[in-house]
């Protein structure tokens, strides 16, 4: 079990942003061409920061508490998956923030 | 100080993108201080989790310091900026009419 210890961080992201999706409808899901688009060239600098970090060892993870898996420049998949959760649930989070604040502006509003 | 560093560079980056760079100015609605407030008690207990089980750990070279909730305070301003980032690029492809809501 202990090698799921960095997964379950990433388990309870996903419980604790994605039900926003199915009871405030905010169709965050559906846009996924958009959400990626946001995601990934904000992840792509951030890889490259934690990439630097691991290989001068500002930080590391313990083998014993993930998986196993590595990706490029040896940052652990559990790593490259922050990257698309973590925003994922910023993005669900100001989007249901939205769907109960109804009148406050986001500044993509149809003119 | 080295994390401490670049993370002060990210948060800077991350304003100037918004305000100058795409132009969302969140920082200057309720709409993100509110969605941020509701992210960093997330952000605590899960930084809590990595760190006080070792899953994350971080050289003592590379920090202040100072923790919170056993995180380096350096987290809290990666998470800022990732956050900040990652919502003024949703906006800003929404105002471009990329996937707007209906």
């Amino acid at each position: 079990m202990l090698k799921f210890g960095y997964l379950a961080m990433l388990t309870f992201t996903v419980v604790g942003s994605f039900w926003l999706e199915l009871v405030l409808k905010i169709k965050v899901l559906k846009r996924i061409k958009r959400a990626l688009m946001s995601i990934i060239p904000v992840a792509i600098p951030f890889l490259i920061w934690d990439a630097y970090a691991v290989a001068n060892g500002h930080w590391k993870f313990d083998p014993d508490q993930i998986l196993g898996i590595y990706g490029p420049f040896s940052i652990p998949l559990e790593e490259y998956l922050f990257f698309l959760i973590v925003p994922m649930a910023a993005i669900m989070t100001i989007e249901g923030v939205r769907s109960v604040k109804k009148h406050w502006p986001v500044g993509d509003e149809k003119r | 100080m080295i994390y401490s560093d670049i993370a002060i560079v990210g948060v800077i980056f991350a304003v100037f993108f918004d305000l100058y760079g795409v132009k969302t100015a969140l920082l200057s609605k309720s709409v993100f201080w509110t969605s941020y407030a509701i992210i960093v008690p997330f952000q605590l207990i899960t930084n809590w989790w990595l760190t006080s089980r070792g899953i994350v750990t971080y050289s003592p070279d590379a920090i202040i310091g100072t923790r919170i909730a056993g995180a380096p305070i350096e987290d809290l301003l990666f998470g800022f900026a990732l956050v900040l980032s990652t919502m003024s690029l949703w906006v800003y492809w929404g105002r471009k009419g990329i996937q707007p809501k209906n």
